[in-house]
């Protein structure tokens, strides 16, 4: 075999009609954006599944660590009152 | 989308046998509870194994699986059945492609994968060691291979691992239309001429046997069966499948007015489904040691396809490179996303 390594591996996003977002449908190999842009159209879009693609280097994807998604997430946890829910409003009142 | 860093691999080293224990835990406790387990989170290097095992074999079916369909498209008998056929094909080179890229998310690279499959260390389904003699086994492959893969993979929908899962759902999807247009290339043969006719029989009586192996051996003696229930990977026995199966296909073989080969099928009332003859599993056992009818034939010609495209790949690759170096060249996306969307 001549390639000895893997082509860099792309991250692809598929707006499924316009007005909604892109979301993160799955991965791919190809050596650029463009053919990586082609590969996705032919391996995330066959029965017509979206009108816009993103395809993004998986290297430039930074997340958040499962290990400390307690902490990390921990300050939206004490916060209830940022729900409309929190509020208690007198039966009757309308339109709030 | 995989990997765990250095510096967390150093740091689980560190935290000891407390960090292990706990994480050991919340793992069961997510497995218990229904919850999906993700690619960066702890997971027992046993199921990460398993998975790779499963999800590569996996893989490496769906692409085998294309040579013996692949090769009736040049003498498909009209248009509209060869146009659905390489639409079939090129969906079974895409179902490999989510399924590698799920492997993958398990710290496993692509041309690993390739090469253990390319040496034989790998398996892929023993069904594709069959030959497609004539037409209606195209057909065939739809009704029976495909629908014994669906009543498989339903299940793998509601996996424990997410990214099998998810990719599970998109090949189900798809998988309905295979077995939908072999269901009806193997009825107009069934309502042709007398010829067609038993051409289609013929079909269905050399795929039935194979089909109902496609379950795995029974549930006595399948080595990864109990631990694999037991991580939610699968989520129902090898012989209850089996049996799903049959009672599925009884119905659908009568209303294509063709028979299955077996004169012990029969409806059990007490039990409320249908009993079956007995299956040949040393037949199974030969063709998964490697003495099927065609497993060399499709080895060798997946290693050819290999080899005789890496020069596209080589090109692929140099025309990536050359363009890196003159930046500006390529591709769109020096603007904000939402502006080029």
């Amino acid at each position: 075999m001549s390639s000895s390594t893997d082509w860099p591996l792309w991250e692809v996003f598929v707006r499924s009609r316009r007005g909604l977002s892109h979301t993160h449908a799955g991965s791919l190999h190809a050596p650029d954006a463009e053919m990586a842009l082609r590969n996705a159209r032919d391996l995330y879009t066959r029965r017509s599944e979206g009108v816009s693609l993103w395809v993004v280097p998986s290297t430039a994807i930074t997340a958040s660590s499962p290990d400390e998604k307690d902490s990390f997430f921990e300050p939206a946890g004490d916060k209830p009152y940022r729900h409309p829910t929190f509020y208690e409003i007198p039966e009757g009142v309308k339109h709030l | 989308m995989t990997a765990v860093t250095a510096e967390e691999a150093t740091q689980g080293a560190a935290d000891g046998a407390a960090a292990d224990a706990a994480r050991a835990e919340a793992f069961d406790a997510a497995v218990a509870a229904d919850d999906r387990i993700e690619p960066r989170d702890w997971m027992p290097d046993a199921y990460r194994a398993s998975l790779v095992r499963q999800m590569a074999q996996h893989a490496h079916s769906e692409i085998i699986g294309m040579q013996p369909e692949a090769n009736w498209i040049s003498r498909a008998p009209s248009l509209r059945r060869k146009a659905i056929l390489m639409a079939k094909v090129q969906d079974e080179a895409g179902h490999g492609l989510y399924l590698y890229s799920a492997a993958e998310t398990l710290g496993t690279s692509r041309e690993e994968l390739l090469d253990k499959l390319h040496a034989g260390r790998q398996r892929y389904s023993s069904i594709f060691n069959y030959p497609t003699l004539t037409w209606a086994d195209v057909g065939a492959i739809g009704w029976l291979v495909d629908g014994a893969a669906i009543t498989n993979q339903v299940p793998l929908c509601r996996c424990s691992y997410g990214p099998y899962a998810r990719a599970m759902v998109r090949i189900c999807k798809e998988e309905s239309f295979h077995q939908r247009q072999g269901y009806e290339l193997l009825l107009a043969l069934s309502r042709g001429t007398p010829a067609q006719h038993e051409m289609a029989q013929d079909a269905v009586n050399r795929w039935w046997w194979p089909s109902l192996m496609m379950f795995g051996p029974p549930d006595d003696a399948s080595a990864h069966s109990a631990q694999s229930m037991a991580w939610k990977i699968k989520r129902h026995s090898n012989d209850e499948l089996r049996r799903r199966f049959v009672d599925i296909c009884v119905p659908q073989a009568e209303a294509l007015g063709l028979t299955l080969p077996d004169p012990d099928i029969r409806w059990n009332e007490e039990l409320g489904q249908h009993d079956y003859g007995a299956i040949d599993w040393t037949e199974f056992q030969e063709v998964l040691k490697g003495n099927g009818p065609c497993n060399e034939e499709r080895l060798a010609q997946r290693r050819r396809a290999h080899e005789e495209g890496a020069w596209v790949r080589d090109a692929a690759a140099a025309y990536a490179d050359r363009h890196a170096e003159r930046p500006g060249t390529s591709g769109a996306a020096a603007e904000p996303v939402e502006a080029t969307a």
